[in-house]
């Protein structure tokens, strides 16, 4: 052929292809784990705490054996006879697998039933009976932290207290003397709510032990299936080579399906037991109540600044409520995550970022749910620090923004607390943002509805965050470092295969890694099928979470297809009987620089590799590449939000949604618009009405969707969505993270318009979700209104 | 998410569910649309020994307005028909209102009107508008019917008057003595949620005069509250602004709320006292174009 | 639960009630003896191996478990198999014809209305039933007809899309500007 491929027409970079997981989906017929049956199987049930925090006296499982389809029961004493019954954690804690000495939070594991079928095993734990004796419950850092609070974790040895840990970042001494040199002083202190990323499918496993071959296999929802192997070695003593993770299809990960949890655990141990396939399928109950959820964390901040806008130091002091165990799972250097990325955007001098973390009598976690680490804390303290202190000044929302944000030609910028920013074009992308809302004409339209006694409401929110974790120097879990990987074979007919350490959930890596294929080899993306989950053919990888696969396994995949192009100019070099360096390449095709009709297209030099091999030269035609990305990249938003409120109930309605996402070369711009629309709907909820809190006796509040409130198509809003293209300067092809920006930035906005649209009560904060009844006691009583936990249940 | 094992009986006419009802001996339970029952089997905070399944029992499923306006309401007549029905918005604003309104578009089209007066949820949104129409239940037994007003009806919460061997056939809303008019606000958080608070009116008028008023209120006791007081400072006389902010202090001063995570006590009250004040003042402005 | 031709179980004890029922599941009559306790979600998905519709929470809200029962809506784990005795039920399975894709199917596929696919096949039968009965519905009806289905991943608005779509389609209208999809060359559905 002599005629260039149309790289969108190959479904290459910028093609909005349509994605090739759907042919299954649509028709029912994806593999989710319940949905894979294997001879012999049985089922697992996990009896769970009914109390917050209790002494366990005694446990009367004699009942359950009695019940016919029963094959065993399960308890702390019995795994602890196996050292089994503690497991550590990614953030070198211990968490109890089965509970031994205490439960430390309602919900916790006790016991597990396997049997014949989930309802006999249901049937079974009803028939379990557990002697409590109550203690004392924690459910917030004031609680823990006070001088005659009860320790929950008696069972370490050096634990005198319910501290985990203390943190800090940033230059403490000079921030304070910024401090001292300012001619304002804002301050902010507010509660980010317990949230849970609830994806619709619950966590389950199927844990194969074969007694003949010794391999144990384990089908488990999960986004990284290579730390779950590495942490199976690690906890159940097999030995690496002889255990293999798949992870079919997921419905929905958001970072809930990353951490190792009890019922793979104890399925594991059941199928050995038992040398039969046992399945675990966790309800929703279990899921809200006690796996990985997000944030929890309060914060007093304070900002330093001039009264001509500039922002001199930030200084935040943050306490996060991590419940009864250490499970975070986040890079280990950084104890509090990425929390310190706050403010990234803007130019401050100088910062300080404490965090002391602490213990309560509730599920372990709080790093989860799109978060990228705690960056969805970093940038809703951030914005909703910005947004109080230009009211404190006396400024416009946006134009104190404007004074600070870090300008196009700075870059590379060095944050207060040490990031290396490296591009964006932060200003432009705002003033798209406002140019879209008509911000000037909604600020009249605003003080026009005030006359009539209606409250409308702007709320801005901007940031940039650090996606792609992460450069082996900085970032490691468990002492693994973060690099991703890809392996590329190209088939005789020039077809490929295409596998990665990645995992996708949603993100539609079948269809989009096929996209960078085409753009560096030419390769039609329907050409190439892309493989991931499977720890036996997987190329090793930290998995999917944080918004680090496009950042990082993405780059491999172009590193690898560039490795394989490589090869393909000896072989088309030999094909065409010129040297190397006589040959150009365009899409798809080499051709000799002086004779352009003369060329090889991939596919011929994919043949070639196995039927015309040139002297020295091995045969076949495939790659991999394990990639240590140099930095993070930087995606960048400003996302703005109007709304009405009713002043007579403190509802709140959404009148529209602008979003600008900068994520540098977007590979299939449909796919990127979903997933800000997705960001911005989980924004949306967490503002307006999702999030589990707990009353005095450590009751969950929100461990069912009767409580734990997603919103319908019915009240979530409409999306504009808008961009702006700033290439990563490193990244291999440009692009940057993006799957969980609106998540990130979204939520301040929201909050914002609601604050702004009652302003003149001179609230400064309502803690989310902004309830119509927290929006009411602001207007009527003018006070901050915060949702800290316990929440009173008369 | 597993329900406990039961004995069924699916009954083909009522004299056999009445009889399957009495060998039960008080430990049967009557699924109909079974959107609160089969939940509250799945979550084993019910455990029945026998269920009756009354879904395959004929001519049960209507719902139509007598010579003598009399509204009936059939034991299987599901939500959805009622959000569908061409005759309820003429002859019940109120009850039109609230369809729509409960629970989501999937479960109304398994579940009943009438199952939901029987269920009692003290935040159920049926009880609360059949309250304000005063309306009541049909029960038939091993001795025949009898009619129960729905305010005897509900005894408490997820408590009614029913005995074990009786099955609630009908809800009747007596036939209007003027034009009607009324409405039916909730708030919930999200379309599928339970109510907060929610209120139903439900006005009968004489020209601008009202001659008949009722208030129900669901999510602010213990069980349905009937706001007798506030409905009666309606009655006798046109609507004004004076009227219509008595009613709405009296209803939120019948309502007994409790403190939780939908807002504190007061809050619901005010809520109350909102909604009544918006249906009337809505009712009161069609009234007047009318005129 | 259902005798399997690949697994033998023990038979259940005497005293445990078993039913026999006939269910028409996408056109076929299928006869099983079950207990009466076992949810139609959990027949439909071991029982009959139908696993495209989905369980996602316990309290009836998530929708995922959404079948047509006799046409209607329903909630497959609202309901004890046996009370389908008799009565007919369309799962996602029965959306396609022999050859060719629902139009439903075509729009989720065309606007992007899923991500990790696992409240599609209840969104589709939702919008199935919404379609049968009002063929050209605004934004807002499907809004309101979807709103006992949950969704965590696409925001909603191309699910929105994705019905709109379907039904300009199932009327024979010409298609609207298109947001999403370009179909790259070639290319082919592989089933």
């Amino acid at each position: 052929m002599t005629q260039a491929l149309d790289e969108l027409k190959i479904g290459g970079l910028g093609a909005s292809r349509k994605r090739v997981e759907d042919n299954r989906f649509i028709r029912g017929k994806g593999t989710y784990i319940d949905d894979i049956v294997l001879p012999g199987m049985l089922h697992m049930e996990i009896l769970r705490s009914p109390v917050a925090h209790a002494r366990i006296r005694s446990i009367d499982t004699s009942k359950a054996w009695e019940i016919p389809g029963v094959r065993l029961v399960l308890t702390g004493e019995m795994l602890a006879s196996r050292n089994l019954a503690w497991m550590p954690t990614l953030s070198y804690d211990t968490q109890a697998v089965l509970a031994t000495d205490k439960v430390r939070f309602q919900g916790q594991e006790v016991a597990a039933v396997i049997a014949d079928d989930p309802y006999i095993a249901k049937d079974a734990c009803e028939a379990i009976v557990v002697d409590y004796e109550p203690l004392p419950v924690i459910v917030n850092p004031t609680q823990a932290l006070a001088e005659d609070a009860p320790v929950i974790r008696d069972d370490k040895e050096n634990q005198h207290d319910n501290v985990v840990f203390e943190w800090q970042v940033g230059d403490k001494e000079a921030t304070d003397r910024a401090f001292e040199q300012a001619d304002v002083i804002s301050t902010l202190d507010l509660h980010y709510p317990r949230s849970h990323p609830s994806p619709i499918e619950c966590c389950g496993s199927i844990a194969d032990f074969n007694r003949a071959t010794q391999k144990l296999t384990v089908y488990l929802t999960t986004q990284a299936p290579h730390i779950i192997r590495a942490a199976v070695a690690l906890v159940a003593e097999l030995p690496e080579h002889m255990i293999r993770i798949i992870a079919p299809d997921i419905g929905g990960g958001f970072g809930n399906k990353v951490p190792v949890y009890p019922g793979y655990v104890v399925s594991i141990l059941a199928s050995i037991l038992l040398e039969r396939p046992v399945k675990w399928i966790e309800d929703k109950t279990g899921n809200l109540i006690s796996t990985g959820f997000g944030r929890d964390i309060y914060l007093h901040g304070e900002m330093a600044l001039r009264k001509d806008g500039k922002i001199l130091a930030v200084r935040m002091h943050t306490t996060s409520d991590h419940g009864a165990f250490y499970s975070d799972a986040q890079p280990s250097k950084f104890r509090i995550g990425l929390l310190h990325s706050a403010f990234s955007c803007y130019d401050i001098p100088v910062a300080y970022l404490h965090n002391r973390g602490v213990y309560t009598n509730k599920a372990p976690g709080g790093v989860a749910y799109r978060c990228s680490f705690r960056v969805t804390e970093a940038m809703y303290f951030q914005e909703r620090m910005m947004h109080a202190a230009a009211n404190d000044l006396g400024m416009d929302q946006a134009e104190f923004r404007r004074i600070n944000l870090v300008r196009d030609d700075d870059f590379p910028h060095r944050t207060a607390f040490g990031f290396l920013t490296d591009s964006g074009q932060y200003v432009k992308c705002l003033d798209k943002a406002l140019e879209a809302i008509g911000y000037e004409d909604f600020l009249k339209q605003k003080e026009e509805a005030k006359k009539q006694g209606r409250l409308l409401g702007i709320g801005i929110s901007t940031m940039t965050e650090p996606l792609g974790a992460g450069n082996s120097r900085e970032f490691d879990i468990l002492g693994i470092k973060m690099f991703d990987s890809a392996e590329l074979r190209v088939h005789i007919t020039g077809r490929a295969l295409l596998r990665t350490g990645a995992k996708t959930q949603g993100q539609g890596h079948e269809t989009t890694w096929a996209q960078i294929v085409a753009h560096e080899l030419g390769i039609p993306a329907e050409d190439v099928v892309v493989e991931e989950g499977d720890t036996d053919t997987a190329p090793f990888g930290m998995g999917t979470y944080a918004s680090r696969s496009t950042p990082v396994a993405g780059a491999a995949v172009a590193m690898a297809a560039r490795k394989v192009r490589a090869k393909a100019r000896k072989l088309a070099a030999h094909l065409l009987e010129v040297s190397e360096e006589d040959l150009e390449w365009e899409l798809g095709r080499f051709y000799v620089r002086s004779a352009p009709e003369r060329g090889v297209s991939i596919q011929e030099a994919a043949a070639a590799a196995y039927s015309n091999m040139p002297d020295g030269l091995e045969p076949g035609l495939e790659a991999v590449a394990y990639y240590d990305p140099p930095n993070m990249t930087w995606p960048f938003a400003a996302y703005v939000v109007t709304v009405e409120v009713d002043p007579k109930t403190g509802v709140w309605d959404v009148l529209r949604v602008v979003a600008v996402d900068d994520c540098g070369v977007r590979i299939n711009p449909m796919i990127v618009e979903g997933q800000i629309m997705g960001g911005l709907t989980e924004a949306f909820a967490k503002a307006s009405m999702q999030y589990i809190t707990f009353d005095a006796e450590g009751n969950c509040i929100g461990s069912n969707y009767m409580d734990y409130l997603l919103p319908t198509a019915w009240e979530t809003p409409g999306f504009e969505l808008h961009e702006v293209v700033t290439p990563s300067p490193h990244h291999p092809f440009g692009a940057k993270g993006v799957g969980e920006c609106a998540t990130v930035g979204g939520p301040a906005a929201f909050v914002n318009a609601v604050l702004d649209a009652i302003k003149d009560t001179g609230v400064r904060n309502i803690d989310m979700p902004l309830l119509p009844h927290r929006v009411y006691e602001a207007l009527t009583e003018r006070h901050d209104v915060s949702g800290a936990p316990p929440v009173r249940m008369d | 998410m597993y329900p406990p094992r039961f004995r069924y009986e699916a009954p083909r006419s009522i004299d056999e569910a009445i009889a399957l009802l009495q060998s039960g001996g008080g430990e049967a339970k009557v699924l109909a649309g079974g959107q609160s029952l089969v939940p509250l089997l799945k979550l084993r905070f019910a455990s029945p020994e026998l269920l009756v399944d009354i879904n395959n029992l004929p001519g049960l499923n209507y719902h139509r307005v007598d010579p003598d306006g009399t509204l009936r309401i059939g034991a299987l007549c599901r939500h959805v028909d009622l959000e569908r029905s061409t005759i309820l918005p003429e002859r019940s604003p109120t009850m039109a209102a609230a369809a729509p309104l409960v629970a989501d578009p999937i479960v109304r089209t398994r579940g009943t009107l009438v199952g939901s007066l029987c269920h009692a949820d003290p935040q159920g949104d049926w009880a609360a508008v059949v309250t304000a129409l005063g309306g009541s239940i049909v029960a038939q037994g091993p001795n025949g019917r009898r009619t129960i007003p729905v305010a005897e009806f509900v005894t408490g919460p997820f408590q009614n008057a029913l005995a074990y061997d009786e099955i609630a056939v009908e809800a009747v809303i007596p036939a209007p003595k003027g034009t009607v008019a009324g409405g039916y606000l909730k708030l919930e958080r999200r379309v599928g949620d339970f109510a907060t608070a929610g209120v139903a009116v439900a006005l009968e008028l004489n020209g601008a005069t009202v001659t008949r008023a009722g208030i129900g209120l669901t999510g602010v006791g213990p069980s349905t509250i009937n706001a007798t007081e506030a409905a009666q400072v309606l009655v006798g006389k046109p609507l004004s602004a004076e009227t219509i902010s008595g009613a709405a202090e009296l209803a939120a001063a019948a309502a007994q709320p409790k403190t939780d995570h939908r807002g504190s006590a007061a809050y619901k009250r005010h809520i109350v006292a909102t909604f009544v004040e918006r249906i009337l003042t809505r009712v009161n402005g069609s009234v007047q174009r009318a005129a | 639960m259902t005798s399997l031709f690949e697994e033998i179980h023990e038979a259940p004890p005497a005293d445990v009630p078993t039913r026999r029922v006939t269910i028409t599941v996408n056109g076929q009559r299928r006869t099983v003896e079950i207990e009466p306790r076992l949810l139609l979600a959990h027949l439909l998905r071991h029982g009959l191996r139908l696993t495209g519709t989905h369980t996602g929470c316990d309290t009836s809200n998530c929708g995922a478990c959404t079948v047509l029962f006799d046409g209607e809506p329903i909630k497959s784990c609202t309901m004890l198999a046996v009370q389908a005795d008799g009565h007919e039920v369309t799962t996602v399975e029965g959306l396609a014809g022999p050859s060719e894709l629902h139009p439903i199917q075509e729009g989720f596929r065309d606007e992007h209305g899923l991500q990790c696919g696992f409240c599609t096949p209840g969104m589709m039968m939702a919008a199935k039933a919404l379609l049968d009965r009002n063929p050209d519905p605004t934004e807002e009806e499907v809004r309101w007809a979807l709103s006992g289905n949950l969704c965590r991943c696409t925001g909603y608005q191309n699910i929105v899309k994705a019905v709109l779509a379907a039904a300009r389609k199932m009327r024979g209208d010409a298609p609207a500007e298109s947001s999403g999809g370009t179909e790259s060359s070639g290319g082919r559905e592989s089933s």
